[in-house]
């Protein structure tokens, strides 16, 4: 499996959060991805959605569950992956590129401190 | 937890490993879909070691399942496998098995791994109260168990049998290979054709390497492939085959499950008079009009799954059900669900709703099964 990306932050709940600039891109990690199996069906909140630290971004489902996507900063959704509304299978192909979940303008991103950085992450996670 | 003998070969083909009924089972190599599609366009492997194998045998073996079996054992042949349920006095599925006739007095069931000891207690309890002589003898940890099944599985065991391609569906024949005794039946849980291989727990390393020698996984267009619990899940689903837990239970009535033909109600014609376990239950349901609820499939107007204990509504809006299993069907494309709706409420091309708890889900009743090869 490939190692997390240090170049964001992670959550005990599996979601990635990447920031650039006020823009925070939110994804799920290899290790969720892997556990969850085949993605089936990924619906995000729609632009314009107003989000708080700890807030549901949206839903995916897999062929054995369906779990709530987490977002840790404040802010308002921009825009979700439309790639995904086909071939949700990307999330499994490259969930920390193109597998992407969700754009968030942030407004506060204090909410990220809290998360864990690549290295404490996969030294919890190791599939 | 309880390893199958051949959990070297799912770590060495990659296998995600998950719990299952006190079992560490493969939930997949690779990908759940591509496995159930492997399985629906080639063919897959799957180890289902975890499931019980009991051998039934002496004097009154035969009376003995007759009298646990929903289904008419006395008119077996040797050679032949019959799918049934055991009841309780209740009418309930306590399990639903295959019987495999072997002799006159001599029989393998094969019963579900969560199920396993609540059975062998279950006729032994009968054995004792009725004082048959029958030797009840679970051969679980002693065997292993393996399905290959696809439209290229029997071509394949061709090129090793000539005899098992052409056993009938439901029959299975005792082969000697080296020195292992094998039982394989044309049985499957899939909705393809294939077969299903009972073998020793000692031998069944060699036996894989045996099936597996001219096989590459990685070859794209490879006749057969290791395939996991998961796609073995979705498969069934499209065959609409019930799953104990979901479809079957203590708690739900056997004929609501809709397969009559695992019930035989004419029971006690048997030479010895035998009825079987809540067959007078039973009889009352259908005395009394038949079973309140029904086993229904349901196409949903959604790429989201339908997952068990979600509500059933009708358009109104009042609950009329609820599902006992559902997935995105790889091979329809479809959202494809099964579930209990209160008898006669629901008819083919009825429209009714799922409530997934934060939407609801536009949806029509569909035959089951899902998906039926030609």
């Amino acid at each position: 499996m490939s190692t997390p990306p240090a170049d964001r932050k992670y959550a005990e709940s599996h979601e990635w959060h990447k920031l650039d600039g006020d823009t925070l891109t939110i994804g799920i990690s290899a290790f969720a991805v892997d556990q969850l199996t085949d993605l089936t069906f990924i619906e995000m909140k729609e632009p314009g959605t107003h989000l708080s630290p700890g807030d549901v971004a949206g839903e995916v489902e897999s062929v054995k569950t369906t779990s709530d996507v987490y977002c840790f900063a404040e802010g308002d959704v921009i825009e979700a992956n439309a790639a995904l509304a086909d071939n949700p299978g990307l999330v499994n192909e490259d969930p920390y590129e193109k597998g992407w979940l969700v754009k968030v303008k942030v407004t506060d991103p204090s909410g990220l401190d809290a998360l864990m950085d690549a290295d404490t992450y996969a030294a919890e996670h190791t599939a | 937890m309880h390893k199958s003998p051949i959990h070297d070969f799912h770590v060495q083909h990659g296998a995600q490993m998950v719990e299952f009924a006190g079992w560490e089972m493969p939930i997949k190599y690779t990908s759940i879909i591509d496995e159930h599609n492997q399985v629906r366009n080639a063919g897959g492997m799957f180890d289902v070691s975890h499931m019980g194998r009991l051998e039934i045998k002496g004097l009154h073996a035969k009376r003995l399942l007759e009298h646990t079996c929903s289904r008419i054992i006395g008119s077996m042949q040797h050679g032949q496998c019959r799918y049934s349920f055991m009841c309780n006095e209740q009418g309930g599925v306590k399990d639903d098995v295959i019987v495999m006739r072997l002799d006159d007095d001599e029989f393998m069931v094969v019963v579900n791994a969560s199920n396993r000891e609540k059975i062998v207690a279950h006729l032994d309890a009968v054995k004792a109260a009725r004082e048959f002589k029958v030797n009840i003898d679970d051969k679980t940890f002693k065997t292993a168990m393996v399905a290959a099944q696809g439209p290229r599985i029997m071509a394949l065991i061709g090129g090793v049998s000539k005899e098992i391609p052409t056993l009938k569906k439901y029959r299975f024949t005792t082969k000697n290979l080296l020195v292992l005794k094998l039982i394989v039946s044309r049985t499957g849980y899939t909705g393809e054709d294939g077969v299903e291989v009972i073998l020793p727990a000692s031998g069944v390393n060699m036996a894989m390497k045996l099936l597996m020698k001219d096989v590459d996984p990685d070859d794209p267009d490879a006749p057969m492939k290791p395939a996991g619990l998961g796609a073995r899940d979705t498969l069934r689903i499209e065959a609409g085959m019930p799953l104990y837990g979901h479809e079957l239970g203590e708690e739900i009535n056997a004929l609501a499950t809709g397969f009559d033909f695992a019930i035989g109600m004419n029971k006690n014609t048997d030479e010895h008079g035998e009825t079987f376990i809540g067959q007078q239950a039973l009889q009352k349901t259908v005395d009394d009009g038949g079973p309140k609820a029904r086993l229904i499939g349901l196409e949903i107007d959604s790429k989201r799954t339908a997952r068990q204990h979600m509500k059933v509504l009708l358009p109104g809006g009042d609950q009329i059900g609820e599902i006992t299993s559902g997935c995105l069907s790889p091979t329809l494309g479809k959202s494809i669900a099964m579930a209990y709706a209160a008898a006669g409420r629901l008819n083919e091309g009825d429209a009714c709703l799922v409530d997934t708890g934060k939407a609801t889900l536009e949806a029509r009743v569909v035959p089951l099964p899902f998906y039926k090869r030609d």
